[in-house]
């Protein structure tokens, strides 16, 4: 398997809507919601750039950037 | 430069109007990545919508658009088309817009083979006015006007565009994110009356009676009850009706309006050549 790419994950706080798909269908539980149901990036090096998370985002609310 | 999605999107207009865990945001994702893929300028989409939630998406998009009337999408499209075929046009509709109250323009636009790609989100309700049934619900399926489920069987949009003359048709749910996206754009670049239908959730209203209004079940439900074409095929009728087929269920060649017209109006089509449908 290659390595995984070091990726920096954003989310767009004032665009999300707290409906929990990210966190609920991320392969790699990159991510956990916080009391509140909105979600966080605990995991970030287990991203292995599949854009699951940011096409499925209703809100336009995830940006993937992969760090050199 | 590569244009992004974001170059198709109004930011003025964000964030959109949608519930939390509605697809149609993740449609209009997949949209405007397939426009980005394909380099068409924004100029030269025209995205046209009705009426519904899923109406609501021409206001958050760049590019051209249009704002039509219930279920009539694709009137005004057939005419923006046939006035400037240089264009792109897509039009934007639910299945109240599409199959309810558009029934009648979606099949002639179909027959028509006007070279225009619908994408039709269906959810099974009228979200907007606070989720009745429409034409797509199924059999047995509670919403607010039928509380003890519905007792008309509903449409199956695929089969209805096949049948009336659709040169591409395929299905697809927003939890494939990936296929819709390259759906959408097989969609555009293939000539003549093309529809992707996407099956959608709506936890709001068809989720809270029917499945469970949270949208990770939602999203698992729609993985659950899609199965390929292929296979879909081979089912017996009891598993069909659980089930719905997604991926490309029609793919034909068959010459589009405006080719057909200006071949009759330029004198240049012999009796022979048949109505291109193989009759």
């Amino acid at each position: 398997m290659p390595e995984p790419k070091k990726m920096h994950i954003e989310i767009d706080k004032k665009s999300c809507k707290r409906c929990g798909i990210c966190q609920g269908l991320c392969p790699q539980q990159v991510y956990t919601l916080a009391k509140d149901g909105s979600p966080e990036v605990t995991n970030p090096e287990r991203c292995t750039n599949c854009h699951l998370c940011d096409l499925r985002c209703p809100d336009f609310a995830i940006t993937l950037e992969v760090l050199a | 430069m590569a244009l992004s999605y974001k170059d198709y999107l109004e930011p003025s207009q964000l964030p959109h109007m949608w519930c939390p865990g509605c697809g149609d945001g993740i449609i209009l994702r997949a949209y405007t990545e397939a426009l980005a893929e394909l380099e068409l300028a924004p100029k030269d989409v025209v995205t046209v919508t009705g009426i519904g939630c899923w109406g609501k998406a021409d206001d958050y998009v760049s590019t051209q658009a249009f704002h039509g009337t219930h279920g009539r999408a694709l009137a005004f499209a057939t005419g923006i088309k046939t006035a400037n075929p240089d264009l792109t046009v897509v039009t934007l509709m639910g299945d109240g817009d599409a199959v309810t109250i558009g029934g009648n323009h979606f099949i002639h636009a179909a027959r028509r083979n006007i070279n225009l790609t619908a994408i039709v989100t269906n959810n099974y309700n009228y979200g907007m006015t606070g989720g009745q049934y429409s034409a797509t619900t199924p059999l047995k399926s509670k919403t607010t006007t039928s509380p003890n489920g519905v007792a008309e069987p509903g449409f199956d949009v695929c089969f209805l565009a096949e049948a009336a003359g659709a040169n591409f048709v395929a299905r697809t749910t927003v939890y494939h994110a990936v296929a819709l996206k390259n759906l959408i754009k097989e969609a555009i670049l293939h000539p003549g009356f093309s529809l992707v239908e996407v099956i959608s959730p709506c936890p709001t209203y068809f989720g809270r009676f029917n499945v469970h209004p949270s949208p990770v079940n939602m999203m698992n439900w729609l993985k659950d009850k899609a199965v390929p074409v292929q296979k879909y095929r081979e089912m017996s009728a009891e598993e069909q009706y659980e089930h719905f087929a997604v991926g490309k269920i029609v793919v034909k060649e068959r010459p589009d309006f405006y080719t057909t017209y200006q071949r009759i109006n330029g004198g240049q089509v012999a009796a022979e050549e048949g109505d291109g449908n193989g009759r």
